[in-house]
């Protein structure tokens, strides 16, 4: 043998061939640099690097020195003092959804860090983009069961998207900027930062730089157009091709592409709870809201289409119903940023993994122009249906109290589709949805994925928070509402300027609903014997009015829109109302009912 | 209908990414049979886990998504065993006496193509690599001769298919860039 062949052997790579690069890179100019400071300031600073406007929390001890460098940026730094850390995590969601920047929660160890977990789980499934900071124990007493110490990176790791623990306080700058650049990249999710208290107190040389990658992260593929050219083929061949839209579109801000490739492809486009509010309900191509008491048409019509278009939803069951079922006729394109999601619930002919902006700019010169005049009379006909079945009844005063339907549609009206409209989990967070007719974009907060109960009322505090140019309305019912109450404190203390719809049915109308349907009117504990809502926001000092009467109804609504400042407003509404249509849980969508 | 997969997972070295791992399977009741973590050869700072569980065809590439999820993933694979070259070691600690007094157990040692690792005076130290149902094998022979401990590790396993990891990480890394 001569050496010449050993030169002709096929050339194999090494696993360690390829350079990886940094573990973590930043940008180079740092933002903001200051010598011999605390971690504690650190913290701040990196906060202030960040432009975090508000941050929503609640001392303790493990977080005190945070707390104590805060007090001398009170200026640059505006700190909400919550009544309750579940109260901080949603506010910091309602924030994050409309100001489209990470929300920030402090909370102390132990009771405070745990007080943050359904806000963070409600985050993690509904994709919002929160930073959270939490106080721990001394590096020296981690394990020893010190005085409210509990694992929070344990306790935290599955409802959060990153967590880490820093213990050193020039660990801090770059623990934060990573946690920012995580929490608001690709497919946006809670991260949660835990500090022990000597890295608060030891001093650091604090240099703050953006985070710019990770390399054993990535945010977004990039996009493959053979994916692209496979969906416009079978778009532009279909008979019978459907929008599902969802938050996504919200997320990566691809109304306009939305509208544009609605109206060339000729396509009727549904939305999922979360999308709603990402077209507006006036749009042509827009035929309702799918899900388990979404529209008739949407549900049963998704059934019948022959090409499925899923854009930035995730074929959640609360929209899917029984997926031995589902879609059957139909090829299915899924547009996803994130790659976990693909074949996940649904089998996809084509996935598109990308972000939905992008995927939608790809996927627009493809299209042809088309429209589906007979496809789209089908989608009317449905309408006319849950017409008669539905909205008839729902709109009818017959009645001796309100119906919440009849409250959503006159707010509807009277705020031209335009406030931000959070809501709380249950009849009313259904009818809202059902019955708001949104025009403008970010303007539905509520808790889809998780359905947290006493969500809305610290959301909303957020939301306004966030867009203090814009009405917020929270739509919550006498359950919730009693969940975070402790919230009108914050509305009180800040002036908030939040209005607040509590709709009582003296239930928990939702679970009632499911005892009536399918428990054979078994009320087993879902009754609730009330207090006096408007002396309870009374003695926080907001102004209250209780409406009971129908004829009442459009001056009261006009008096709380007109107050400046926060209102609350308990509306009486009928006790054993139901929401319809109804999926039942596991059934086909197309077996929704009607009544 | 399960089976048995082999899960390599390459990753950063940080604190609690074990525990990031396993609650993907705890979460959705799935038991794990072995588990390795070792570095990987691609450099000093990037791990392998090796995993083996039992599920469907259907469901293991859902889980393994959700493990390159992980922020601190750089990649995740799954073979069946048909897919990997896969080992396991095995220690067998038995009496020195057994030895001395006959020749079988040295047989079986032997037929095994086991070693014995080391010869105390009380006590002597089997080794045997190989497949878990090999190990397994040998500690059923060995059983009746007075077996005073067994332990194995978690399977290690080399993945057959030549595209290299590198690639692979290149195409991550420009994805990321
Ligand atoms: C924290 C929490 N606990 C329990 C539930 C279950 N649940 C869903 S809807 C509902 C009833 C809600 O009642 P209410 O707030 O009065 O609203 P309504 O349905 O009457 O509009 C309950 C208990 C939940 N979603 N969240």
């Amino acid at each position: 043998m001569t050496t010449s062949t050993f030169s002709e052997k096929p050339k194999f790579i090494e696993d360690s061939a390829f350079d990886l690069g940094e573990a973590v890179s930043f940008v180079e100019q740092p933002i903001l640099e200051k010598k011999n400071i605390s971690g504690a300031e650190a913290v701040i600073l990196s906060l202030i690097a960040e432009q975090v406007e508000a941050v929503f929390g609640y001392p303790g001890g493990a977080i005190m020195p945070v707390y104590d460098a805060l007090h001398g940026y009170n200026d640059k730094l505006k700190h909400y003092l919550v009544r309750h850390e579940q109260g901080a995590t949603h506010a910091a969601q309602g924030y994050a959804r409309v100001a489209k920047r990470a929300g920030v929660c402090f909370a102390t160890s132990g009771p405070g860090a745990t007080n943050l977990i359904t806000g963070i789980a409600d985050a993690m499934i509904d994709s919002t983009p929160l930073v959270c900071i939490t106080g721990q124990v001394a590096r020296h007493l981690l394990g020893t069961d010190a005085f409210q110490e509990t694992d929070v990176i344990g306790i935290s790791m599955p409802v959060t998207k990153w967590n880490f623990q820093v213990t050193r306080a020039d660990e801090i700058a770059e623990a934060i900027a990573k946690a920012f650049y995580i929490a608001e990249s690709g497919r946006p999710g809670p991260v949660l930062i835990d500090i022990t208290k000597n890295a608060q107190i030891e001093m650091c040389d604090f240099v703050y730089r953006k985070c710019t990658r990770v390399r054993s992260y990535v945010p977004q593929l990039p996009i493959k157009m053979k994916a692209i050219n496979e969906a416009a083929e079978l778009i532009n061949h279909a008979q019978k091709p459907m929008f599902l839209i969802g938050q996504g579109i919200i997320l990566s801000q691809a109304q306009e592409e939305l509208k544009k490739v609605l109206e060339k492809s000729g396509a009727p486009a549904a939305s999922t709870l979360l999308g709603l509010s990402a077209l507006s309900h006036t749009h042509p191509n827009y035929v309702g809201y799918l899900g388990m008491h979404g529209n008739y048409g949407p549900n049963v019509k998704s059934n019948e289409a022959d090409v499925i278009i899923a854009v930035g939803m995730r074929f959640d069951d609360r929209v899917t119903g029984d997926l031995k079922t589902y879609l059957k006729k139909a090829k299915i394109i899924h547009i996803e940023i994130d790659p976990a999601e693909i074949d996940k619930n649904v089998k996809t002919d084509v996935a598109i993994i990308s972000d939905a902006k992008e995927a939608l700019i790809a996927l627009l010169p493809k299209l042809k122009q088309k429209t589906y005049p007979e496809w789209m009379a089908e989608f009317k006909e449905c309408d006319r249906i849950e017409k008669e079945k539905v909205l008839d009844k729902d709109f009818a005063p017959n009645t001796e109290k309100i119906k919440m339907a009849e409250v959503i549609k006159m707010l509807s009206e009277k705020t031209k589709g335009k406030a931000i409209i959070v809501t709380d989990v249950g009849q009313h967070q259904m009818t809202t949805t059902r019955y708001y007719q949104f025009e403008q974009t970010q303007s539905n907060i509520t808790s889809g994925g998780l359905g947290t109960m006493g969500f809305a009322l610290p959301a909303s505090i957020g939301a306004k928070i966030g867009r203090q140019d814009r009405e917020v309305i929270a739509i919550i019912g006498d359950g919730g509402f009693q969940m975070t109450l402790q919230e009108l404190g914050v509305i009180m203390q800040y002036e908030v300027g939040v209005k607040i719809v509590i709709l009582n049915n003296s239930f928990l109308g939702m679970v009632r609903q499911w005892q009536q349907l399918f428990f054979e009117k078994r009320y087993s504990f879902t009754e609730m014997h009330n207090p006096n809502f408007v002396k309870l926001a009374e003695a926080y000092n907001i102004p209250a009015k209780k409406l009971e009467k129908r004829e009442d109804m459009s001056n009261v609504l006009d008096l709380m829109l007109d107050h400046k400042g926060s209102f609350l407003l308990e509306i009486v509404v009928e006790k054993e109302d139901n929401v319809f249509p109804m999926v039942p849980a596991g059934a086909s969508v197309s077996n929704i009912r009607l009544e | 209908m399960e089976q048995a997969y082999t899960i390599s997972v390459f990753t950063e070295n940080k604190i609690g990414l074990l525990n990031r791992i396993t609650i993907i399977f705890t979460r959705r009741k799935i038991n794990v049979e072995s588990l390795t973590v070792s570095e990987s050869g691609i450099s000093k700072d990037i791990f392998r886990f090796t995993v083996v569980i039992r599920t469907t065809p259907d469901y293991i590439g859902k889980v393994v998504k959700q493990i390159e999820k992980q922020i601190d993933v750089l990649k995740a694979f799954y073979y069946e065993d048909k897919d990997i070259i896969y080992q396991e070691i095995a220690m067998y600690k038995m009496p020195t006496s057994v030895l001395a007094k006959s020749e079988v157990v040295e047989k079986i040692v032997r037929n095994n193509n086991a070693r014995i690792l080391t010869i105390e005076e009380e006590f002597v130290v089997i080794e045997k690599t190989g497949h878990e149902d090999e190990t397994q094998q040998l500690l059923e022979a060995l059983r009746p001769y007075g077996l005073l401990s067994f332990a194995r590790s978690g399977r290690v396993a080399i993945a057959k298919p030549m595209k290299p990891l590198a690639l692979h990480l290149k195409e991550l890394q420009e994805a990321n860039s």
